[in-house]
């Protein structure tokens, strides 16, 4: 078996985008990733996306088709945003296989332009068919859902608002140097607590923007990225899962597939929780990290809060997170979990200025998708 | 009154074939899970096999209409335009005395005053002339 690395990152230009369409996004990123790569879309034989299409299926057909390529190698997995980082594992596992040689993870989404500029609800059904309907009927929402597991971990474990207050706050103090950030202006604990309670113990705060925004990685062998543009980043071990598809089938509220998918990555790379240099974890709401750090175990159940205390996870704390300001502040198109892949690999490379992690040798991404219900978790090094 | 002045409507469900008798039931005011005569266990949603080991062997039986709250949410804002004259309403996962869990509303009382652990009852929300939603208020 192959080893494999990533070879290429970009994003395509984020923000709020009204004139692009989500596919001109995704294709605008590849095109960079490949740049970034020093490769060509002609190299291109394998394809990973899971954008959005009109009735929802076909994505990896229809991005191909965008682009004008014909791959032999094609991967839809729909699992919400966690899906970007599942794909760098089938990536590796095709390119590892000689199923493919050069693989493209990409993804664009309009979410905000697609709501006039404005966050808010956007689920207007009228009958629901299939199991969601026993949810949909009594308001679920997105925010619903992770408000329901962070009210349980308060219960269990005595977590605070003010805790996960924590998290927003260092993920915003990254994104104050981050250039392509939303949202940069610095905040405190307490506007966090301040901010209207849209579920609660959810704050305004606590929830991840919405933005347009594509992103795509390149992947390829060890040993043709030895010959491209720029150093290497191996993928050293990775993991995925899932536990549900609806919070109120969860099976715990207080703990993530990331139990799972984490402890895969660490062994299949060999490598312990102090080898991490910087971690990308996917923020879709505060609690989604401080679930995800416990499940992963860089700390104990429940332990979470006391984790992310004193502003550990901001610059110049000793557990660096969300470096480039997260789905909470920097971008978050719906789904956000490529975004964990490509600050990672920008990070290993060095090429972060003034957020740089000093000598970043090992990261780990971990992506969540759909309500905690799956995750995919890598673990990047230099070569 | 004419239509147009009438609040929309939340999503409702279209009944299936796993959940026809579900919704039936729970239109004339009844309670009704999932029960697998093979290997005894509870399962909530309906399904037409059973979770825990893949039986068809399913029957419905009367559940007890208890149960206590596993998790709540105050929510202040409508995930949907059915839904804008009902904030805050309060999302809530009940543990039922049988043991599956189940998504509902915790109705009938401040929804400030719910809390994790409280002791709950089924009630019955006719939203139309078809579809009842059941919900819980206080015990």
């Amino acid at each position: 078996m192959r080893d494999v690395a990533i070879v290429g990152v970009a994003e395509s230009d984020i923000g709020v985008v009204p004139d692009k369409s989500k596919f001109q996004l995704s294709a605008e990123a590849s095109r960079g990733a490949l740049e970034d790569a020093g490769l060509s879309i002609r190299d291109v034989d394998g394809i990973f996306t899971n954008i959005i299409t009109e009735g929802g299926q076909f994505s990896s057909m229809m991005m191909a088709e965008y682009m004008g390529i014909t791959p032999r190698y094609t991967d839809s997995t729909s699992l919400g945003g966690s899906s970007f980082v599942v794909y760098v594992e089938h990536a590796a596992m095709a390119i590892a296989a000689g199923m493919c040689d050069v693989a493209l993870i990409c993804h664009g989404s309009t979410n905000i332009s697609d709501r006039g500029g404005k966050g808010g609800p956007v689920s207007h059904v009228s009958d629901v068919f299939g199991p969601t309907q026993f949810e949909e009927p009594y308001g679920i929402s997105t925010v619903g859902a992770y408000a329901l597991a962070a009210q349980r971990h308060m219960h269990e474990y005595g977590t605070t608002s003010e805790q996960l207050a924590e998290i927003a706050v260092a993920t915003r103090k990254w994104a104050s140097l981050n250039p392509k950030a939303r949202m940069r202006d610095p905040i405190t604990i307490d506007d966090v607590m301040n901010s209207r309670v849209i579920a609660s113990p959810l704050h305004l705060l606590d929830c991840c923007l919405v933005t347009d925004a594509g992103g795509a990685v390149v992947l390829t062998s060890l040993e043709r990225a030895r010959d491209l543009k720029k150093a290497p980043v191996q993928l050293l071990g990775s993991g995925e899962a899932h536990t549900h598809r609806m919070i109120s089938q969860m099976p715990d509220l207080t703990q993530t597939a990331a139990a799972i998918s984490g402890k895969l990555a660490f062994e299949r790379s060999g490598l312990s929780h102090g080898d991490i240099d910087v971690a990308e974890i996917y923020d879709s709401f505060t609690i989604t990290v401080l679930l995800t750090l416990e499940s992963l175990g860089f700390c104990g159940k429940g332990e979470g809060g006391d984790f992310v205390s004193n502003q550990r996870t901001a610059p110049g704390g000793d557990f660096p997170m969300n470096t480039q300001g997260g789905a909470l502040s920097y971008t978050h198109p719906g789904m956000f979990g490529i975004f964990t892949v490509i600050e990672a690999v920008r990070q290993l490379r060095g090429e972060c200025g003034p957020r740089q992690v000093g000598d970043a040798r090992v990261a780990l991404c971990n992506g969540t998708g759909g309500t905690l219900s799956s995750t995919g978790t890598i673990i990047l090094g230099r070569d | 009154m004419t239509a147009a002045k009438l609040p929309p409507l939340p999503p409702l469900p279209r009944p299936y074939q796993d959940t026809a008798a579900y919704w039936a039931a729970a239109r004339k005011h009844r309670f009704i899970i999932q029960k697998c005569t093979d290997c005894g266990e509870f399962q909530f949603y309906p399904r037409g096999v059973c979770s825990h080991c893949l039986s068809s062997a399913l029957e419905w039986q009367e559940a007890s209409g208890r149960g206590e709250v596993y998790s709540y949410s105050v929510n202040y804002r409508a995930p949907h335009p059915g839904f804008a004259d009902k904030t805050p309403f309060v999302l809530a996962l009940v543990t039922l005395e049988e043991g599956p869990r189940m998504m509902t509303n915790i109705v009938d009382c401040d929804p400030e005053s719910v809390q994790i652990g409280m002791a709950v009852t089924v009630t019955f929300d006719d939203v139309t002339e078809e579809i009842t939603l059941p919900k819980f208020r206080p015990a």
